[in-house]
């Protein structure tokens, strides 16, 4: 039976959401194995058994994660190697596509990005030219790496867990050689909210929220949603730029995308234009944002933005 | 220092963009330099001229892959200030994908370091077109450089790099020894724009044509034939259309909750 490995890096106490999703691709396309890197927890080993892995290789070092990239990507396709897998998937993030670039060049193997699906003959499903064209791809090579986006299917357990076996993988000795390294880590303050690129719901905000987003992040919690910002908002310094949707920042494709005070311009666009629900909120009638907005509101912001909350409060009592 | 700026002529992002042809690639007709890469050109003149520019032997070497229009990628970073240009052009080049592309670019970037060795290779984050951000790790493997990637400070010091780079949970402090490859986000300056003396000077600068022969690659390893992966279907999505437009009266915050739960999204 065909194998398909999914990398988990540091998965803390608990597996994420988006690793179920890639187990349950994995289970589509064979046999899920798994490939760990971080501490290992008595609840991730019961939540790997639960999605069946079979299998569930560790790194013979521990300091993976003092270097950027190269030694995981190393660590990997030895992984790759002793488990035979065809597919390899990961997290389609910045250090996941990373790894999946270098890991293709390592087993000669095609990457594919951006995946929202996968067909059991290994086909893949993106979007591409920010959201204008969906294309299928495929690899030619024995082994191909995916990198997931998050949300591309609903998690599903198997009817019988599983025990997976462990397996120590000798990381090559020179896989730190050459690598950069990481001398120094500020962890960012959790927000409470959703991951944006994982949210259901999110509530973005541009130049017309004029540097205050309270109104928005109320709105959010009242939705249970994620924050986001357009690039105007925050390059005025009103939000991080880990807010920034766009062709610079993050690509979300959530249910409900709220758009307030932003224009629309191409470079938000790129990061949106696949949501399934826009609603856009825009003072100026001529905004390109409600050409694309299911439901369009001209109108102040702060007028009605704050309305809806307390609405969507007492709705819910 | 030596520096290697990977420049990519694609299409404008401002019109619509399309994919044609058997293998579903990109239509280049209209094309700029990539936006992304504007920040790894000035993050190299800014390393170069804290150095002396190039009257202290600084070098800032465009270097764009792509069928005969990609020129114009590199006479636009010689406007900007890169100090030369090389393009690498060969029609058995057409259909790359990331693995072919990086192959390629790899063996370009030797080529240009035959004579005096390439200290750094500067790339941006990603190409407004393709935007798989896969080329600059692939091209960190093939080189056997240390890969400082999305950075979004960047500091040369002697032979030590010392970069920043966000992550979505974690801010990292990245550091590495010359030879390196950097790619830079668009946190990590302002772009100049070319003025009208970097436009004269311009036409005075070399650019190198280089063809597959010339870095020693064969055409069975690049193309549609050397991609390790193919585009196999490609459908336009249909334009998303307007729907509902009103005008707040005063009722509009719950008029849009009313059109929420009617959507089930409460």
């Amino acid at each position: 039976m065909a194998k398909a490995l999914v990398f988990i890096d540091n998965p803390g106490a608990a597996l994420k959401k988006s690793s179920l999703e890639l187990l349950t691709i994995a289970r589509s396309l064979g046999e899920a194995v798994v490939a760990l890197n971080g501490e290992l927890h008595d609840d991730v080993v019961a939540a790997l058994g639960a999605q069946g892995a079979s299998a569930l290789y560790r790194p013979s070092a521990t300091d993976l994660d003092d270097f950027l990239i190269a030694p995981k990507a190393a660590y990997l396709a030895a992984a790759v190697e002793a488990s035979g897998a065809g597919t390899v998937l990961l997290e389609n993030t910045a250090d996941g596509k990373e790894i999946a670039a270098r890991l293709g060049v390592k087993l000669n193997a095609g990457v594919i990005t951006d995946v929202v699906g996968v067909d059991a003959d290994g086909t893949a499903h993106k979007s591409v030219l920010a959201g204008s064209y969906t294309t299928t791809a495929k690899a030619r090579t024995s082994i191909a790496v995916l990198t997931v986006k998050p949300n591309s299917v609903d998690v599903v357990a198997p009817a019988a867990a599983s025990t997976p076996e462990t397996v120590t993988i000798d990381v090559p000795a020179d896989a730190t050689a050459n690598a950069a390294r990481v001398t120094g880590r500020t962890e960012k303050a959790a927000s409470g909210r959703p991951e944006l690129t994982e949210a259901r719901i999110v509530v973005a905000g541009g130049r017309g929220v004029d540097g205050d987003f309270g109104p928005l992040e109320e709105l959010a919690d009242a939705l249970g949603g994620a924050l986001g910002a357009s690039r105007a908002a925050t390059d005025a310094g009103w939000i991080g730029h880990d807010y920034q949707v766009g062709q610079t920042g993050k690509t979300v494709s959530p249910q409900l995308y709220i758009s307030a005070g932003i224009s629309g311009a191409i470079q938000q666009k790129a990061g949106m234009q696949t949501s399934k629900v826009i609603v856009a909120i825009n003072k100026d009638a001529e905004s390109p944002i409600f050409e694309i907005a299911d439901f369009g509101i001209v109108g102040d912001l702060f007028k009605v933005v704050p309305q809806a909350t307390d609405e969507i409060k007492k709705r819910k009592g | 220092m030596k520096i290697v700026v990977l420049v990519k002529h694609v299409p404008d992002a401002q019109f619509d963009r399309h994919l044609t042809g058997p293998g579903n690639t990109v239509d280049r007709d209209e094309s700029i330099l990539s936006e992304l890469d504007e920040y790894a050109l000035e993050a190299a003149l800014q390393l170069s001229e804290a150095r002396g520019g190039a009257k202290a032997g600084n070098e800032v070497i465009a270097l764009s892959m792509g069928p005969a229009g990609a020129v114009n990628a590199v006479k636009k970073s010689l406007q900007i200030g890169a100090s030369s240009g090389a393009h690498l052009s060969d029609d058995a080049l057409a259909g790359s994908d990331a693995a072919a592309t990086s192959l390629a670019l790899a063996a370009a970037i030797r080529h240009l370091g035959a004579d005096s060795p390439v200290d750094l290779v500067v790339t941006g984050m990603a190409s407004t077109d393709g935007e798989t951000s896969l080329v600059p790790a692939q091209l960190a493997e093939r080189l056997g450089l240390p890969q400082v990637t999305f950075a979004s400070s960047l500091e040369v010091n002697g032979e030590h790099v010392v970069a920043r780079r966000d992550g979505d949970a974690h801010a990292d402090t990245v550091e590495a020894t010359l030879p390196a490859l950097v790619s830079v986000t668009d946190q990590i300056n302002e772009p100049r724009y070319p003025n009208f003396k970097g436009i004269l000077a311009a036409k005075k600068k070399k650019i190198t044509a280089l063809t597959l022969a010339d870095i020693g690659v064969d055409a069975a390893q690049v193309g549609a034939a050397g991609s390790l992966t193919a585009v196999e279907t490609a459908e336009a999505r249909p334009p998303r259309t307007a729907g509902t437009i009103i005008t707040d009266e005063g009722d509009a915050g719950i008029k849009l909750v009313e059109f929420l739960a009617a959507q089930k999204l409460l």
